[in-house]
């Protein structure tokens, strides 16, 4: 469902995404590690359709991203990486103004709302100004706007980060019950996430994939342990610099 | 559709703010004291009204219509949510449409909201209410102008104080350099092609013309391609710093 060939992105004379190639099938949950600044954000932001690419060609659902963009776009549901959101409005007004936009309307839109509070455990905030929620909250409200559309494609970039170890756990259980049906690309650099939530993971360094298979295979791959494999294939600062 | 909803959104975000209000209110009370003072409206005898109340128009506009468009794109900048709505299967324009026109509506009723100097002036004479209606139309159009320039200065940064400063500055030149004081200073100084080319840029003859009833083409491709360029540079602006 996601097919992604060649991607390279270039700011400059740096190569942020340099000729990466991936695909995520449906029922998959495609963990995507690496350390800060590997080109994770980058390339979630290229799938997405938000940026454009440099070179390579990204499928969803067989339509491509830079061709058709708009219908492209229309398969996949996005929580960027800072959860960002408008203060000034309510949860329910917020995902009302986003699910207009994916195109629902009328009573379509209202069960879409209602279903993505549910999922996300929003119902307690949902007439709640969204500027006076926790990190938590917003997070899951983010959440909720890339659901609204039943989307076959979720792309989540950093999920977890920031929130409390019950909410980390609610979401990657959530993950795990979404991927059954989506095929899901989730970037983390919690480590332990790629058991709890994956099943399949890549290691990012540099733009490059430097590692890939399903957890068994890389906890293996690094003897026994997936913080060996993953400082043995990634730089640290020092040596990137 | 999509201009549609952004349209609602940001109609909706202004007034769940005090700035819009307080601004409306501002200019209101400032363009009726200057009808007042400065414009000498018991007077000076003029119902076309272009001498004592739409004279200052441009000079109010060019600071606070910035200060009401400041954050249009330079929000979604620094929140991010511009990242959210690059992702939606929405065209740009929409949303850059959607949002102009909902400031746009801003300013069309803080307009409407100063009828009561139309009404005292009905009251006390005959006015021709095809001029009064041509200097609200010449105004507006000032108002878009002015919020066109601040949607694309705004594009550019996520800072709305530079934003503002910045469109303020643009208006200002726009607007002092077909300023009659100014314009009288250069005639002075003997320099005639300067000045047609500065009446021909500033803001003021072809509002001028409109408050007079005259509503020229030429102004009207002033305003219209103005606002067009600027319309036309955000989308530019916007797409390329995805790049």
């Amino acid at each position: 469902m996601i097919e992604v060939t060649g991607l390279t992105k270039r700011f400059g004379s740096k190569v942020a995404v340099d000729d990466l190639s991936f695909s995520v099938k449906k029922g998959e949950v495609l963990g995507f590690l690496g350390p800060n600044g590997a080109g994770k954000s980058t390339t979630m932001r290229m799938v997405t359709g938000f940026l454009p690419v440099t070179a390579g060609e990204i499928k969803i659902c067989g339509i491509s991203m830079i061709d058709s963009p708009e219908a492209a776009k229309k398969k996949i549901g996005y929580l960027p990486e800072s959860a960002p959101l408008y203060n000034d409005m309510t949860v329910q007004g917020f995902l009302k103004f986003c699910a207009s936009l994916r195109g629902l309307s009328g009573a379509a839109r209202r069960t879409a709302v209602e279903s993505a509070i549910e999922t996300c455990f929003l119902n307690s905030v949902a007439r709640q100004s969204i500027g006076t929620l926790s990190k938590g909250y917003r997070h899951r409200t983010c959440l909720a706007q890339a659901l609204l559309h039943d989307p076959e494609v979720l792309v989540l970039d950093e999920p977890t980060d920031g929130l409390d170890p019950n909410q980390k756990l609610e979401v990657r259980k959530l993950i795990k019950n979404l991927g059954k049906e989506k095929a899901i690309l989730f970037s983390t650099h919690i480590l332990e996430e790629v058991s709890a939530a994956c099943t399949r993971a890549v290691i990012v360094d540099q733009g490059k994939i430097v590692a890939d298979g399903t957890p068994e295979q890389l906890i293996a791959e690094g003897r026994g342990s997936l913080y060996d494999l993953f400082h043995k294939v990634t730089s640290t600062d020092n040596t990137a610099a | 559709m999509n201009t549609w909803t952004i349209f609602k959104r940001e109609l909706t975000s202004y007034f769940t703010q005090p700035t819009a209000y307080a601004i409306v209110v501002i200019f209101g009370f400032l363009s009726t004291l200057l009808a007042f003072t400065l414009g000498n409206f018991w007077g000076i005898g003029d119902a076309s009204l272009y001498g004592s109340f739409f004279r200052f128009h441009p000079l109010l506009l060019m600071i606070l219509v910035p200060a009401v468009s400041m954050r249009q794109w330079s929000d979604e900048h620094s929140t991010g949510t511009i990242e959210l709505l690059g992702t939606f299967p929405i065209k740009l324009r929409s949303a850059i449409l959607g949002k102009f026109f909902a400031s746009a509506l801003i300013w069309f009723v803080a307009l409407l909201l100063t009828f009561p100097i139309v009404s005292a002036v009905t009251y006390l004479g005959e006015p021709d209410s095809g001029t009064i209606l041509s200097g609200y139309i010449g105004s507006f159009l000032v108002c878009c102008t002015f919020l066109a320039i601040t949607t694309l200065v705004s594009s550019f940064t996520r800072d709305q104080v530079v934003a503002l400063i910045a469109s303020v500055a643009i208006c200002c030149v726009l607007t002092i350099c077909g300023w009659e004081p100014v314009i009288n200073e250069i005639r002075r100084s003997g320099s005639g092609q300067a000045v047609d080319i500065m009446t021909q840029l500033g803001i003021y003859s072809h509002f001028f013309d409109t408050t007079l009833g005259l509503i020229r083409m030429t102004s009207l491709l002033y305003f219209l391609g103005l606002i067009a360029v600027c319309l036309v540079g955000t989308n530019m602006v916007l797409k390329s710093q995805r790049a």
